[in-house]
């Protein structure tokens, strides 16, 4: 299934949970916060939070700046 | 020789001088140039993952939120909405809730717009967060936001990252008169007298990022800021001596050959 993934489009298999999607992208996910369809996605339910069909999610984290 | 931490939000700080984590040649030097300046908090942004290069350089890596306290802004929102869906990532991102507002008005100047500022203070500040906001120096927007229940009113000396200094010392001045929280000078810093004059002004603090990052030598610039904020400092708790119109001799008139 597709999702749009920091604005980019992905395809994804369909079950696949916040967590897994975040493990593809960091080996280390703290300091990564989630937005899907603009809601936050808090730490605690990446797991059990499952991607359906055209999701868009924001991933975001911490960069320099002024 | 004794001072008061800054405390903002119930947190204290031995150092004045906060800065910036933007615009150096690397996230090292970055960490370097922040411990040079003696500087315990740090401004971060937040920025999308780059899918392209997960595996590029983080800066918490260098500069870690266990070293320094993480103050997530908000550079880039130029609306209400923008910036608090922003610090509600960086909340979730980092579990902190001190952070820095700025909505800007426009990509030339950066100045920011008071009127979304206040709008989004109100609506973080309901939300749990403690606001430190960067804002014009106009008193009225100054006291606006503090009466809402910002934790720090931090004025612009002059634009984002232009180095032309305090461009207006009696705004400045006046805003510290009034606030009852503590006023940092935020932007326009260019060299280490403009960080002496905000604090000779008797601002609680100042935050800079281009002044270093920016410098020839920014680990050297760095260090002359940590010197000038504690120097602007000293000079304002000794309170400087009037100003003449003419001179008033050093040496004793008395005994003259």
């Amino acid at each position: 299934m597709q999702i749009f993934l920091n604005g980019e489009s992905r395809d994804v298999a369909s079950g696949t949970s916040v967590e897994a999607l975040v493990l593809t992208l960091a080996d280390d996910p703290r300091g990564i916060a989630i937005e899907r369809n603009l809601e936050i996605v808090p730490k605690a339910e990446h797991r059990e939070t499952l991607l359906e069909e055209g999701d868009r999610l924001e991933v975001v984290q911490f960069v320099g700046g002024g | 020789m004794t001072d008061t931490p800054l405390t903002v939000a119930g947190r204290t700080f031995q150092s004045r001088l906060i800065v910036g984590t933007g615009k150096y040649a690397s996230y090292a030097q970055n960490a370097d140039a922040a411990r040079a300046a003696g500087a315990e908090m740090v401004t971060v942004a937040l920025r999308r993952v780059n899918l392209s290069n997960p595996d590029e350089d983080r800066l918490q890596d260098h500069v870690s939120p266990d070293e320094f306290t993480y103050l997530p802004n908000t550079a880039g929102c130029f609306t209400a909405d923008e910036a608090v869906r922003t610090l509600r990532l960086a909340r979730e991102a980092g579990g902190w809730d001190l952070v820095k507002l700025e909505v800007l008005s426009d990509q030339k100047t950066l100045y920011p717009d008071m009127e979304e500022t206040l709008k989004a203070a109100k609506d973080l500040i309901a939300d749990g967060f403690e606001v430190m906001v960067y804002c014009s120096d106009d008193p009225v927007y100054a006291r606006k936001l503090e009466d809402v229940g910002c934790a720090a009113i931090m004025p612009l000396g002059s634009l984002i990252g232009s180095g032309l200094g305090i461009q207006n010392p009696l705004n400045i001045r006046l805003i510290v008169e009034q606030s009852r929280v503590p006023v940092i000078v935020d932007a326009g810093v260019g060299t280490a007298s403009d960080a002496a004059q905000a604090m000779e002004l008797g601002c609680d603090g100042v935050l800079m990022n281009t002044a270093i990052a920016e410098a020839k030598d920014p680990i050297r610039m760095a260090t002359a800021m940590k010197h000038a904020v504690i120097a602007g400092r000293e000079a304002y708790l000794a309170g400087r001596m009037g100003r003449k119109r003419y001179a008033d001799p050093s040496s004793p008139l008395a005994g003259l050959i």
